[in-house]
């Protein structure tokens, strides 16, 4: 038979050797909303050449909740329930990061007890988000012991949080001004004990998988993304750690004290998901590290801010004291005054720089309030990150980049 | 040397009530089949936000979800029972949530789990859709935000009593085709 | 320090762009500028590429609605890690006529920012490959972010305004 041009598909049954005038045809795959491997509902449309992928487009927006607008209706108080739910898995962070864009504004002076007691609380959400992040990476490789495995942390995590603020998941933690009241006896020990517990449990896990080979032919070039794209889009936290460049919100503009604390920021060199599960591992040792520290130093005080106008008083004076009734009243209906101005705050969450932009004009509530989102933003690179490579790794590159939904779209 | 081990009394399942001999037992179909099909329910976990976490710690070692039958997780919907839909729903999500509920197959049971799936919850928006029962019919709602595992845990206990009793005839019964039909659905 | 850099980018770009810059002041610990619509790219261009200022690195780019309801504003954050610059420059347009050159040449990660600014408030960002809705619908002909537009869907019949709302 002579040889004509086969404009078809080239499938394994018909390709003969030496058939090279075939030729190729993409075929688009729908990695859709609702997928047992992506976190969060995000669509992306790959055009795949066989295994490998030529190009992808991502649609989000799957959960857009509208938070800008609905921040725009909600007294400054009531806004940390929304901040809550936008990077859910660290919750804590981003009620401190609001906390602390209020007091900006207020010019508010904090005590050091209620910095450094924010300061333990912050890094053990942080631990609590690398636990998740990397024990999915390892899920998603087939490795599902270590979720199973490290998941009874996170629950010891969420009994102190349940003690000092009432719930496990979204927190609403603290005041705009430090915590209403010191934590109860019994959760110093629990943070003491968890202090001295977990490196047990994270030894146990990182000898399960960071010198695994399968685990690391698995991810060792893995949607790799150099220095230089990871600058040009904007990408902060453990991924441009990953990437090389050592850039962390608590070193260059440090809050709430973190310049007392002794801590390396870890660095990676390839920017792939190696790299970037292996920075998440150093993060939990050092997190571990600062809390140490806190416990160790921790200066006697009070544990809020002389801010009465967020700061509930005591019931004997708002029983006895017209001006207490009279803030308290203000206070639980939300008519606190701000002052006007504008003021943009960042902290480093468990993704990357988490930025509130609060433009205030003196009402009840914001003007307008906008969140630098760090997974929306590092997000658009995953096109990027995946071409080239085949569909596993771009689902493993995925989990590695942490994306979670909440935040995404907000 | 032989001690006197101590048996624990386990119950597994309950056995329904019937006329039992030497060497059978009979009983109402309707009566197996509910138990079969409660005790092994296979979930369709539809995670988009904070309560997919809490379900993920509801699924993990402490509050164990595997000991009531739900150990295997099916994402695809033509092979799931029990649709959970745990997270808000906006409304770009909500045709892609009716397409899974469609491809589902009888009989089928759809547990709301927090406060955004029953109701909307905090996010009284112009994008969120305001509670799934607006597109799908629903049969269990677990208020919270999000509910802690034990919440989890008695929703689904709820669940399996509904699957237990459920009559044979109830999918094709004309109430039940009315309520499709409600939802625009066959 | 901010008080010198305040001065410093000022007088750059007065040096520059002479006439261009409309306002300029030091908010809480931001250097803020307020620059002409016209000339807002050649700024920015000028402050990424400037040897000493250098800011590499976009923050955040987002938009806003003056207090007057007559004019939106686009708002950009600029980093220079090395040296740990960060300032805000402003552009201001009116709400009839809202378009403005895009900033995806100078940085990739402006991509996405501009379309969620453009979803929210209808900024038309001219050079941009791909300004499409990214968070809300595609058939969603409002921006919903303006002042004049609700937060509530309002044919939701389940909740009422007189308890939910305000």
């Amino acid at each position: 038979m002579s040889k004509k041009e086969n404009k078809h598909t080239a499938s394994s049954a018909d390709t003969k050797p030496g058939a090279d005038t075939m030729e190729k045809e993409y075929s688009t795959l729908n990695l859709g909303p609702t997928h047992p491997a992506t976190h969060g509902i995000f669509q992306n449309v790959l055009k795949m050449d066989g295994e490998i992928i030529h190009d992808a487009v991502s649609t989000i927006g799957y959960i857009h909740r509208a938070f800008e607008k609905l921040a725009e209706r909600r007294p400054y108080a009531q806004i940390t329930t929304l901040t809550d739910r936008m990077n859910y898995c660290s919750s804590p962070i981003n009620n401190m990061g609001w906390h602390m864009t209020v007091e900006k504004l207020i010019k508010a002076e904090m005590p050091k007890r209620a910095e450094y007691m924010r300061v333990i609380i912050m890094e053990l959400s942080r631990i609590s988000d690398h636990i998740i992040c990397n024990t999915i990476i390892g899920q998603d490789t087939g490795a599902t012991t270590g979720f199973l495995y490290l998941f009874q942390w996170r629950e010891k995590i969420y009994d102190i949080f349940e003690d000092i603020c009432g719930a496990r998941l979204t927190t609403n933690i603290g005041r705009i001004g430090g915590f209403d009241r010191d934590f109860p006896a019994k959760t110093w020990d629990k943070i003491r004990a968890f202090v001295k517990e977990y490196p047990k449990a994270l030894t146990e896990f990182s000898n399960l998988l960071e010198r695994n080979k399968i685990f690391m032919d698995r991810t060792i070039k893995c949607g790799p993304i150099s220095a230089e794209r990871a600058l040009a889009y904007s990408f902060t936290g453990p991924n441009l750690r990953a990437a090389g460049v050592d850039y962390d919100v608590r070193v260059t503009n440090p809050y709430s004290s973190y310049q007392d604390f002794d801590f390396i920021v870890p660095v990676g060199t390839a920017g792939d998901t190696y790299d970037r599960f292996m920075v998440r591992q150093e993060e939990m040792w050092q997190s571990l590290r600062i809390i140490e520290q806190a416990l160790k130093n921790m200066p006697d005080g009070p544990t809020h801010a002389n801010v009465p106008n967020f700061f509930l008083p005591p019931k004997e004076e708002v029983y006895n004291n017209m001006e207490a009734l009279i803030y308290h009243f203000k206070i639980v209906m939300g008519e606190t005054d701000v002052p006007k101005g504008e003021v943009y705050h960042c902290v480093e969450g468990g993704n990357g720089e988490l930025g509130f932009y609060l433009i205030s004009d003196g009402g009840r509530t914001p003007f307008r309030l906008h969140f630098r989102r760090p997974c929306f933003i590092y997000y658009q690179a995953y096109p990027e990150m995946i071409k080239g490579g085949m569909l596993s790794d771009a689902i493993l590159t995925m989990s590695s980049m942490n994306v979670i939904a909440g935040e995404l779209d907000a | 040397m032989s001690k006197e081990i101590q048996r624990t009394k386990l119950e597994i399942a309950k056995s329904p009530e019937g006329l039992e001999g030497p060497g059978f037992f009979a009983t109402k179909l309707e009566d197996v089949i509910g138990l079969a099909r409660a005790n092994s329910l296979w979930p369709l976990p539809f995670a988009t936000s904070c309560c997919g976490i809490e379900f993920m710690a509801t699924m993990a070692s402490h509050y164990d979800l595997a000991r009531f039958g739900m150990e295997r997780l099916s994402f695809s919907p033509r092979q799931a029972d029990l649709l959970m839909v745990m997270g808000t729903i906006a409304k770009k999500m909500g045709p892609t949530l009716r397409q899974v509920y469609e491809q589902m197959a009888e009989p089928r049971w759809v547990l709301s789990m927090g406060a955004c799936a029953s109701s909307g919850g905090i996010f009284d928006t112009y994008s969120v859709l305001q509670g799934i029962d607006r597109i799908i019919p629903v049969d269990v709602y677990i208020p919270g935000c999000p509910p802690r595992p034990e919440q989890v845990i008695e929703g689904i206990l709820k669940i399996q009593e509904l699957a237990k009793n459920e009559s044979l005839r109830r999918r094709n019964a004309p109430e039940y085709k009315h309520l499709m039909n409600s939802y625009g659905m066959e | 320090m901010n008080e010198e850099l305040l001065n410093k980018v000022n007088q750059k770009l007065h040096d520059h762009f002479h006439g261009s810059v409309e306002q300029h002041e030091l908010l809480y610990d931001y250097p803020v500028f307020t620059v002409n619509k016209e000339k807002i790219h050649d700024v920015l261009k000028f402050l990424k590429e400037d040897e000493e200022l250098n800011f590499h690195f976009l923050t955040d780019l987002t938009g806003m609605q003056t207090a007057d309801e007559k004019h939106l504003g686009a708002v950009y954050h600029l980093h220079n890690m090395q040296k740990n610059y960060r300032i805000r420059v402003k552009t201001f347009f009116p709400m009839i006529h809202p378009e403005i050159p895009t900033a995806t040449d100078l940085w990739p990660a402006a991509n996405w920012m501009e379309r969620e600014t453009y979803d929210f408030f209808g900024i038309k960002f001219v050079g941009h490959p791909n300004l499409k809705r990214i968070l809300n619908v595609d058939e969603m002909d409002i921006f919903p972010m303006r002042k004049e537009y609700p937060l509530e869907d309002q044919t939701r019949e389940d909740k009422s305004d007189k308890m939910f709302g305000r």
